[in-house]
């Protein structure tokens, strides 16, 4: 009898549950006062990756255990940071696959596998970083450049729109981000070639609203900043899902490097706005300010790192961890740079400009031969999500210890190939590479712990009120430490690398935390 | 440039169909339409350099985990097409992947594959005349030098370093030298063995376990909480970091540096000799 009871409980929930599951404008504006939810990529609207449970914390989390595991059955890197909304989780998959999972369970409600073409060009592997989500639909980008809406309950297709033609190099890999009734979406693509851009998609038909160009055309400010006809295959995507301050309906986005990544020559000029922060009007996609962190890039050093909105002693803050090893802080109001310190081993710019921003050194620049530059093509971090912590006030981040030697070459430009300008290795240095998981106090750019991983790792992290920090490894763990002191609480062998940022929800009170790592996603909660 | 490229080769189709060639499978299977073309060879160094030199180094001169391919005969077979199809389908049981297979972009077309062909036979060098004398080389190896010890070749030796039996075939014979003359300078990066998700270096370690035992070897693997090696005696340990007395990890080798006084220059060559045969001298 009783068990027939609770059965019957539980059904009622999830049937609540699923008529719940309309996420309007306004929830995602307060995502944060609903921290059962994951309703975006980084959390909410901030950017920060914290979340308020703390139902798992540093008293318990040595108790923690897996709670379920779900399998994508599918090959290469696993990205996805999925979303759960009252007691259903939505993620995607590798090869553009989404699901949607009974969040307590791991138990599948629908799966959509995209048919994709043969000749899709992803750069760095076949994968996707997740969903958004408004009303009945979940929102995601393809590796053929489509921008699709799925019916949250069946999974089923409400709109496919094509955005630009894959064959040149597109490719969409990024969670797309809702901001009232649109869905925003970056482009993928900075190895071919491309003319980056952001787009806005209205949510209820997929037209399309808007289209800003990361690379402005003849006659706009900055295209005086390339050299020649270059703009026209400049780079500059936009492959990070970016951020949302409502108080100035201001969106925040980051780009990547210009085209060709390892050859300066035949773009001279600063670039704009590769490697950038764009501030952009989400309603027109117009550009209020910019500030761009690496100019005229050689080393591929994409600022596509979430950009972090945080709100100290009443200045309002843009924190980045650059992949060029610079820990900047801007204030979000105007695009004016704060400060800009070292958080990794940085050769790349010996000086700083009347701004105080680093500058490339000249002898940085790829040659022939080979020249070694730190941080290395995969930068001192990458598209891995850090955290910000209100509690402790600290920026968490994912450093990668790891000089590269960079050489260059001509190379004609053929749309549709890849388009480095030469190539880079890894150096023969007896030092060996390594990871560090390092929390920054954006006060003063000082470094306050760390911990060190024995290879770079390709983790973000995630902070939470219990007062601790999650993130991963290149061997297989999942690792909490606590939040002010960096010490490790407790760790999970997953199997396979972590290629994702953590995330945490909780239904019917109780808190998991879930992790993508290999093929599959892990779940852990307490006993 | 492409456009020029596939113009080119569909005059070259013509002409073959207009002269009743039987030829269909003139590309794939057939003879490098661009031998000794230095513009396409010029081309091909593009698609290198994109493609394949992050393993095999610039200029083709081997780099950490992919072979000099300046260097002949090729391992997996020495005529353009079978280079063709090396660099096209991968080589099984190595960690060199199919074309197109890296993850990284779609991969090169037929006429690109071509085109790096081309580059690598305008890089080669002659084949290093190599004087030494590959039997008493042998006797070297698994003897007075002690080789075996910790090195495998053809199926016979020791498991504490890298198995050479392909080792020569696969690299410079300055890098042979530097290795037998230097070892520490540069660890081995598993390069001959199979495909591995962690790249063993040979790293040194010694370790004192929690009873006390001293343990010396190389090591396998390793994360923040575990380590994996196989010691002297060739036994495998797998310890909680936490468990153990002390630990320390090394890039000094566990290999002496063989100097003139341990190998004369002409043991030396005789070494070499042995190493380069590839196991076509046997362990015997």
């Amino acid at each position: 009898m009783k068990i027939k009871m609770a059965a019957g409980i539980s059904l009622a929930l999830i049937f609540s549950s699923i008529a719940a599951a309309q996420v309007t404008t306004q929830r995602l504006l307060n995502a944060g006062q609903e921290p059962q939810n994951w309703m975006m990529y980084s959390g909410d609207y901030s950017g920060r990756r914290y979340s308020a449970l703390q139902e798992i914390n540093v008293e318990n989390a040595d108790k923690l255990a897996p709670k379920w595991v779900y399998q994508t059955m599918a090959g290469g890197k696993f990205e996805t940071t999925p979303l759960v909304v009252d007691g259903i989780m939505y993620g995607t998959g590798q090869d553009d696959r989404a699901f949607a999972l009974d969040a307590r369970t791991g138990r599948p409600i629908w799966q959509y596998q995209r048919n994709l073409p043969g000749d899709i060009r992803p750069c760095c592997g076949r994968v996707n970083r997740g969903l958004a989500i408004l009303g009945g639909k979940v929102f995601m980008g393809t590796l053929d450049s489509h921008v699709i809406a799925l019916d949250a309950k069946t999974g089923n297709v409400v709109w496919d729109v094509a955005s630009v033609d894959y064959t040149k190099g597109y490719s969409y890999t990024l969670a797309p981000l809702v901001i009232k009734n649109l869905v925003l979406v970056g482009i993928s693509g900075g190895e071919y070639g491309i003319r980056g851009f952001i787009d806005a998609y209205d949510a209820n038909t997929g037209e399309r609203k808007w289209r800003f160009y990361t690379i402005p055309g003849p006659g706009e400010p900055g295209n005086e900043t390339w050299e020649g006809e270059s703009w026209k295959i400049g780079g500059a995507p936009a492959w990070i899902t970016g951020t949302y301050d409502v108080e100035t309906n201001t969106t925040f986005w980051t780009t990547g490097n210009p085209s060709p990544s390892n050859r300066g020559e035949g773009r001279a000029g600063d670039n704009l706005y590769s490697n950038s922060l764009l501030a952009l009007d989400p309603d027109t996609g117009k550009l209020k300010w910019y500030f761009q962190f690496t100019q005229h890039d050689e080393h591929d050093y994409d600022a596509t790192q979430v950009p972090v909105m945080v709100d100290e002693d009443g200045k309002k803050l843009i924190l980045q961890a650059n992949r060029n090893g610079f820990f900047y802080v801007i204030d979000r109001s105007n695009g004016k740079l704060i400060r800009a310190e070292s958080y990794a081993k940085v050769s790349w710019s010996k000086e700083k400009d009347s701004i105080g921003r680093p500058t490339p050194a000249k002898e940085s620049s790829p040659t022939p031969e080979g020249n070694k530059v730190c941080p290395g093509a995969a930068g001192a971090t990458n598209w891995m999500s850090p955290t910000y912590d209100p509690q402790t006030k600290l920026f968490y981040v994912t450093a990668r210890e790891q000089c590269d030697v960079f050489s260059t070459a001509p190379q004609p430009y053929d749309a549709g190939h890849a388009y480095y300008g030469s190539a880079y290795f890894p150096n023969d240095d007896a030092a060996p590479f390594y990871g560090a998981l390092r929390a920054i106090d954006p006060a003063s750019g000082k470094i306050k712990w760390e911990w060190k991983h024995p290879s770079p790792t390709w983790s973000g992290v995630l902070s939470t009120a219990g007062r601790l920090v999650f993130t991963g490894d290149a061997e297989g763990n999942f690792i909490v430490l606590e939040a002010a002191s960096g010490k490790v609480l407790w760790h999970f062998q997953c199997g396979a690398s972590v290629y994702s940022s953590p995330m945490t929800y909780a239904v019917d009170g109780k808190q998991y935390v879930a992790v993508a790592a290999g093929t599959a996603l892990f779940t852990f909660g307490l006993p | 440039m492409k456009v020029r490229t596939r113009f080119c080769i569909s005059i070259l189709a013509l002409a073959t169909w207009l002269c009743l060639v039987p030829a269909p499978e003139v590309l794939a299977q057939g003879k490098n339409p661009y031998a000794g073309d230095a513009k396409m060879a010029r081309l091909g160094e593009f698609e290198f350099r994109a493609n394949c030199a992050f393993c095999h180094g610039l200029g083709a001169r081997g780099g950490g985990r992919g072979p000099d391919l300046t260097r002949t005969p090729k391992k997996h077979g020495d005529s353009d097409a079978e280079i063709f199809s090396t660099i096209n389908n991968g080589v099984s049981g190595t960690a060199m992947p199919p074309n197109g297979a890296t993850q990284q972009g779609v991969g090169m077309t037929e006429e690109e594959v071509w085109q790096v062909v081309t580059y690598i036979r305008s890089v080669e060098k002659k084949p290093s005349t190599i004087t030494g004398d590959l039997k008493h080389g042998r006797e070297l190896f698994y003897g007075q030098a002690g080789c075996a010890t910790c090195h495998m070749f053809s199926g016979k030796g020791g498991r504490l370093g890298p198995d050479l039996t392909a080792a020569g075939t696969a690299r410079s014979t300055d890098y042979l030298v530097e290795s037998l003359r230097k070892p520490s300078k540069r660890l081995a990066q598993g390069i001959s063995e199979a495909m591995k998700e962690f790249s063993a270096e040979y790293e040194t370690v010694n370790v004192v376990s929690g009873d006390g035992t001293k343990y010396q070897g190389t090591l396998l693997n390793e994360d923040s909480f575990t380590i994996q090696f196989i010691d002297t005696r060739e036994q495998l340990h797998s310890f909680d970091k936490a468990s153990l007395k002390a630990w320390q990890k090394s890039r000094e080798s566990i290999m002496p540096a063989y100097d003139e006084k341990m190998l004369p220059e002409k043991d030396l060559q005789d070494l070499l000799a042995f190493l380069v045969s590839g196991g076509a001298g046997g362990a015997k």
